[in-house]
């Protein structure tokens, strides 16, 4: 798993320590730098079905900041922002073990510290009835969603 | 043995005599007799398929996640490069310069062509508009589409950025681009049905090797193509997930 390196931060920040559902503790620096996503395009990433990241494509390696070496191999939750509240996680992990599609605003981090809001799509990748991983995409919000989610967020935390 | 090959409605018009070139070409190469239907819409394309008419289909992602999650229809080749891209337009002289501008009650112009109106009406998404609170006016042709906007029947129109990019200029020249996707990952893809998947890894070598003499290079330009590539189960089967993901 990557560690935030504070010298790749833009910016002032925030140091705070996430613990995620594995167990697994990661020291996070968050600047109040947003990044819009662009129009037309389309954040794709694939998993297997522990979570760890087997495929990006461009776009997201622009938008999260990180290069595919640094990204393959590692947990999705290396974009978790800490303004997200674990019980939004909780429920994207229940849909998904019913093998059912999830969808949801999702605050990501970058790697530089920043953020960007997506509205995001993960669904089972089902292969003869076996499951072999995740497809996620995330496209751009509304802003009137986002600040929905984002209102919604606070009183999870 | 006849096989039945049929094309997705959305092929550019400029390329319709191609497909019955390559036909002929792949009837020759086979030596089997294949005949090919053409529709001009989806319905009606649609009802041929559910009533199992097809061997060889060249179906739009949309289509194709039927053809082989309910149909065991199999992937066979793609064309290199040509992935399915949409586009939205306004009128040259519009005020709208970002999708954020436009507002509910929106008078959309588009065909039938249900990877471009799905894609279209994500990149609407950021503005929160959806078929809920926009009127959509369904035309036959993207030309038609284009003459709606230039005559400002609709506020944008919705496009397959090849069909757009191929507009006469004249045409072009009145219209301008609002936004474009940028997914690189969706395209058509030649399936055969489980009466020719035997003919799979023939079919897949004939085709990839088109641009190897002059004839079968002709045969593809008269498609518009540079190449087949070959397409294996996974592929495809990523391509429907990720169609799955946007129809939400």
């Amino acid at each position: 798993m990557i560690s935030m390196n504070p010298a790749d931060v833009v910016g002032a920040y925030e140091e705070i320590e996430l613990q995620h559902a594995d167990g697994a503790v990661r020291r996070v620096y968050v600047t109040d730098v947003e990044m819009a996503m662009p129009d037309g395009r389309l954040i794709v990433s694939r998993t297997d079905p522990a979570g760890n990241i087997t495929h990006v494509n461009q776009s997201f390696m622009e938008m999260a900041g990180y290069t595919e070496e640094e990204l393959i191999g590692v947990p999705h939750y290396i974009l978790r922002h800490p303004d997200m509240p674990a019980v939004a996680f909780k429920g994207l992990w229940d849909t998904l073990k019913e093998n059912k599609k999830w969808h949801g605003y999702v605050k990501n981090l970058r790697k530089d510290g920043g953020f960007y809001w997506v509205y995001a799509t993960v669904i089972p990748n089902i292969r003869n009835g076996q499951l072999m991983g995740y497809t996620s995409v995330r496209r751009k919000p509304s802003r009137v969603k986002v600040a929905e989610a984002e209102a919604l967020y606070k009183t999870l935390m | 043995m006849t096989y039945n090959f049929t094309v997705s409605p959305d092929f550019n018009p400029n390329h319709l005599s191609g497909w019955f070139i390559f036909n002929t070409w792949l009837q020759k190469t086979l030596d089997t007799g294949i005949h090919l239907e053409l529709y001009d819409d989806f319905d009606s394309q649609r009802r041929a398929i559910g009533d199992n008419k097809f061997d060889l289909i060249y179906a739009n992602p949309y289509d194709a996640s039927v053809l082989v999650r309910r149909k065991g229809f199999v992937p066979l080749v793609s064309p290199r490069d040509k992935s399915d891209e949409a586009i939205i337009a306004v009128r040259a002289d519009s005020a709208i310069t970002s999708v954020e501008e436009l507002k509910a009650g929106l008078r959309i112009s588009s065909t039938d062509d249900p990877d471009v109106n799905m894609m279209c009406m994500i990149m609407l998404e950021p503005a929160d508009l959806t078929v809920n609170n926009t009127l959509t006016k369904q035309s036959d042709s993207y030309v038609i589409v284009a003459k709606d906007l230039i005559r400002g029947d609709s506020d944008v129109g919705f496009f397959l950025e090849e069909t757009y990019n191929e507009l006469s200029n004249v045409i072009r020249s009145q219209l301008r681009t609002l936004v474009h996707s940028q997914i690189q990952l969706i395209n058509h893809v030649l399936l055969a049905g489980p009466g020719l998947a035997h003919k799979r890894d023939e079919i897949q070598g004939l085709l990839t090797d088109m641009g190897g003499c002059e004839k079968s290079k002709g045969v593809l330009d008269s498609l518009g193509f540079d190449a087949w590539d070959i397409v294996d189960q996974e592929d495809t089967e990523f391509m429907i997930d990720l169609m799955d993901t946007l129809e939400t």
